[in-house]
């Protein structure tokens, strides 16, 4: 168990030690986005902008448009929200090759509360011409899409989480941006996850094969480009789609996998995210069966909806 | 110093720049007007004088570069950059049609020269901030310029770089606001007083120069006072909205509205131009 944002700490410290380019921005956060192990060793390459959100995308922007490759990192409340239009107009639009990593994306911020769980960065994010979304599963995943991000030229939007999470993937696992990966096999039902919840899938696909259903298990790093060729196999194949994440179910992955969906082939799908709410106060765990995001509420909802499955 | 020729020549463009501003904005009948005008011998002064850069190499990487914060005066960064060559003169005429890289508000990626987009106000500080950044992380002695609106200084964002160019000891950038008092709905002063503006930035660690923003050696004076001064600078320049052309001089209705054919006559006779 590692947090993503303790496996971005450590990435961007080799980044830096392998490119001069390579800068870092925070705001005011750095202890908690884990920019301070490269502040402390590359002082002269990190900028604090202070609680100044829109100002540090700015000068993210001006950084690269003057060579750099800057990261720019705060929670992710923040990032898709206060600095919406700064990213917009100042990465998105003219195609500047800055990182927005943003920690504690999602519910399992926790004690913080509604007021901090970004339940909606991912829509914000994907609705960007030119922006492309990661939100990786684990540590060694969030180590690779880093260094992918890093490796691809334009603005890239990383979600991060705040707390632990299982290991899904091995240590040298590499990430290709557009790219979805297929964990298991299966031709019953296919569930696919983004972030935290693709372990949730794994326990749940290993629930209902006790059960006797086969399912099939993608995890979607790159929520966008989406990786639309293995989703619309998915429904040809199986016929029945549960997407899971730890966001709304709106715009974001759910949103997407649906959009693919009804353009392609359209198939019974269960969203399983927040119900368009606010999160609130409480320990991340206690959250996450609060809203519904655990293995058995994917267990459930994949019985359920092979009930509705077409032939 | 500068000498009384090259106050005679930098005049001299000026006055061209405003009748190439002119004639693209009637062209197009859209485009912002009197920011452009009140901007204008700041730009030249710059662009024909003070900055370092070359049109044969916009990606020069020693090249001193412009942001244009109040990115709706484009008009008056299209008539620089095209006299400087980025472009041919022709392609003023495309102002703000389908097609033409000579977008409302100025696209990096567009428009040869423009080193970053601008035009959604107060952004372009925070990004000519990064610049100066990038500069002194890679070791590069090339200056940044950054030209604010005054009604521009309403944006909390303006606050926020300035605050950063402060703390951060930005050398080599020096920001000047164009004061020319006016803004869309009316008297900057009256809409939302943003004065005293010297003492605040002042306030906020930066050297600060007044200047007249139509007087060529008193924008030359400031720029090579901040140049040697060794901390950010901002040259808080008076200017007259509209100027140049008695018609438009001072009209807020001016901020947003091309020139009608009856307009452009009256104003190319004032400069001397047909």
């Amino acid at each position: 168990m590692i947090a993503t944002r303790d496996a971005y700490g450590q990435v961007l410290l080799e980044l830096g030690r392998q490119n001069p380019k390579v800068v870092a921005l925070d705001a005011d956060l750095s202890g908690s986005t884990k920019t301070a192990k490269f502040a402390k060793k590359f002082p002269e390459r990190f900028f604090n902008a202070g609680i100044a959100e829109a100002n540090m995308v700015g000068m993210a922007a001006g950084l690269a448009a003057g060579g750099m490759i800057p990261f720019a990192s705060t929670f992710a409340v923040f990032a898709a929200g206060r600095a919406f239009e700064q990213i917009r107009q100042s990465l998105a639009y003219p195609r500047l090759n800055v990182k927005v990593v943003a920690t504690h994306g999602g519910i399992t911020v926790g004690e913080d509360g509604g007021s901090h769980q970004s339940v909606e960065d991912l829509a914000i994010m994907r609705s960007l011409p030119n922006m492309t979304v990661l939100c990786p599963a684990d540590g060694p995943e969030t180590a690779a899409a880093i260094r992918a991000a890093a490796a691809y030229e334009g603005p890239v939007y990383i979600r991060l989480g705040r707390g632990k999470v299982p290991v899904v993937f091995p240590e040298d696992c590499t990430f290709e941006i557009g790219r979805g990966v297929t964990l298991k096999d299966g031709t019953d039902v296919t569930l696919i996850g983004t972030g935290l919840m693709t372990a949730m899938a794994l326990e749940a696909a290993a629930e209902l094969a006790a059960r006797g259903i086969q399912a099939r298990v993608l995890h979607m790093g790159s929520i966008k480009p989406l990786d639309e060729e293995l989703v619309l196999k998915a429904a040809r194949e199986t016929g029945a789609i549960v997407t899971a994440e730890e966001h709304s179910v709106i715009g974001g992955l759910g949103g997407a996998v649906c959009e693919v969906l009804a353009e392609g082939c359209p198939v019974p799908v269960e969203r399983v995210g927040m119900r368009d709410v606010f999160g609130q106060s409480g320990p991340a765990g206690k959250l996450l069966e609060h809203y519904g995001l655990t293995a058995d509420k994917l267990v459930e909802s994949a019985e359920r909806i092979l009930k509705r499955k077409i032939g | 110093m500068l000498s009384e020729q090259t106050v005679q020549d930098l005049e001299q463009t000026a006055r061209e720049l405003r009748v190439d501003i002119l004639k693209m904005l009637h062209r197009s009948q859209s485009g912002h007007t009197g920011g452009s005008l009140s901007a204008i011998d700041i730009m030249a002064v710059l662009f024909f004088h003070h900055m370092k850069h070359d049109a044969a190499r916009p990606d020069w990487e020693e090249r001193d570069r412009f942001v244009l914060s109040k990115g709706h005066a484009a008009p008056a960064l299209y008539a620089c950059l095209a006299k400087a060559g980025y472009f041919p003169s022709e392609d003023l005429a495309t102002l703000r049609q389908l097609g033409s890289h000579l977008q409302g508000h100025p696209d990096m990626r567009k428009t040869s020269g423009v080193e970053v987009c601008t035009g959604s106000l107060g952004q372009g500080l925070s990004q000519a901030v990064g610049l100066a950044m990038a500069n002194k992380v890679a070791g590069r002695k090339s200056r940044v310029y950054a030209l604010l609106g005054d009604g521009e200084l309403q944006e909390g964002q303006i606050w926020e770089a300035i605050m950063s160019a402060g703390h951060y000891q930005l050398s080599n950038l020096c920001i000047v606001v164009d004061c020319n008092g006016l803004q869309i709905d009316g008297f900057t002063e009256d809409v939302m007083n943003v004065g005293p503006v010297t003492a605040k930035f002042a306030a906020f660690n930066m050297h600060v120069i007044e200047a007249d923003g139509h007087d060529i050696t008193s924008l030359g004076q400031a720029f090579s006072a901040a140049e040697v001064s060794g901390r950010p600078t901002v040259i808080v320049a008076s200017t007259v909205k509209g100027k140049g052309v008695s018609i438009f001089e001072n009209k807020a209705k001016y901020h947003g509205v091309a020139p009608s054919d009856e307009e452009l006559q009256i104003a190319l006779e004032g400069l001397g131009a047909q």
